[in-house]
C-alpha cells in the first residue's frame, strides 16, 4: 500500500480523517 | 481588566504569533518548497539547502519552541485560576488533545527534523565547498520528510481541538 504521507492530498485527507475520528471518540466516550 | 485575564491575553497573542510562524513555515515546506525541489535544476538545489533552508528552519524551530512554551503557560495560568478540575471540562479535554498533538509535533521538529536537517545542510555545504556531489546522507532526507509530513497531518486535528477549546462546539451535533 502506498504511504498517504507521500502526497499532499493524502496527507491532508489523513489529517481530516484523524480530526473527525478524534472528534467522534471525544463526543461518544469522553464528554 | 483582571491581571490574570490580561496575562492570558498576552500569552495567547504570543501563542498565535509564534504558532502562525511555525505552522506557516511547515505548510511552506510541504506545499511549496518540497514540490519546487522535486522540479528544480540540480545546480539550484544546494543554493536552496545552504542559504534558504537554514533561515527558514531557524524561524520554524524557534516558532515551535515559543508556541509550546506560551501554550503551557496558558494552561498553567488557567489551572492556577480555576483549579485542576478545569482540565476535566470540555475546555480541558479539548485543549489536552490539541496540546498532546502539538507536543508530538514539537518533538518531531526538535528531535527528528532539525537534527537530520543539520546533517543535510552540512553535507550540502561541504559538497558546494569541495565541488563534489552530496553524499553520505543515508535515509536522513526520508526520515525528515516523513516527520514533516506527519506534522502537517497532525496540524489538522491539532488546530481543530485548539479552536474547539475556546469556541466550544460540543453538543452541537
Amino acid at each position: 500500500m502506498k504511504n498517504p504521507l507521500d502526497s499532499v492530498k493524502g496527507t491532508i485527507t489523513a489529517g481530516v480523517v484523524l480530526a473527525v475520528v478524534l472528534w467522534f471518540i471525544v463526543e461518544a466516550w469522553i464528554l | 481588566m483582571e491581571a490574570s485575564v490580561f496575562y492570558e491575553l498576552i500569552l495567547r497573542w504570543i501563542h498565535f504569533l509564534a504558532g502562525i510562524t511555525w505552522i506557516g513555515l511547515l505548510y511552506y515546506f510541504n506545499f511549496v518548497q518540497g514540490p519546487f525541489m522535486a522540479e528544480a535544476a540540480a545546480a539550484a538545489k544546494p543554493e536552496v539547502t545552504t542559504k534558504l533552508l537554514p533561515r527558514a528552519l531557524w524561524w520554524f524551530r524557534w516558532g515551535a519552541m515559543i508556541t509550546v512554551a506560551a501554550g503551557i503557560l496558558i494552561i498553567l495560568n488557567k489551572i492556577s485560576q480555576n483549579g485542576t478540575e478545569v482540565m476535566g471540562t470540555s475546555w480541558g479535554i479539548s485543549i489536552s488533545i490539541g496540546g498532546i498533538l502539538g507536543l508530538i509535533m514539537w518533538y518531531n521538529v526538535w528531535f527528528i527534523i532539525w537534527p537530520n536537517q543539520k546533517v543535510i545542510i552540512a553535507a550540502n555545504q561541504k559538497a558546494v565547498t569541495e565541488g563534489k556531489p552530496v553524499e553520505g546522507l543515508g535515509n536522513r532526507p526520508r526520515v525528515a520528510f516523513l516527520a514533516s509530513r506527519t506534522n502537517t497531518m497532525l496540524s489538522i486535528p491539532m488546530l481543530f481541538f485548539m479552536a474547539a477549546a475556546s469556541h466550544n462546539p460540543w453538543g452541537l451535533f
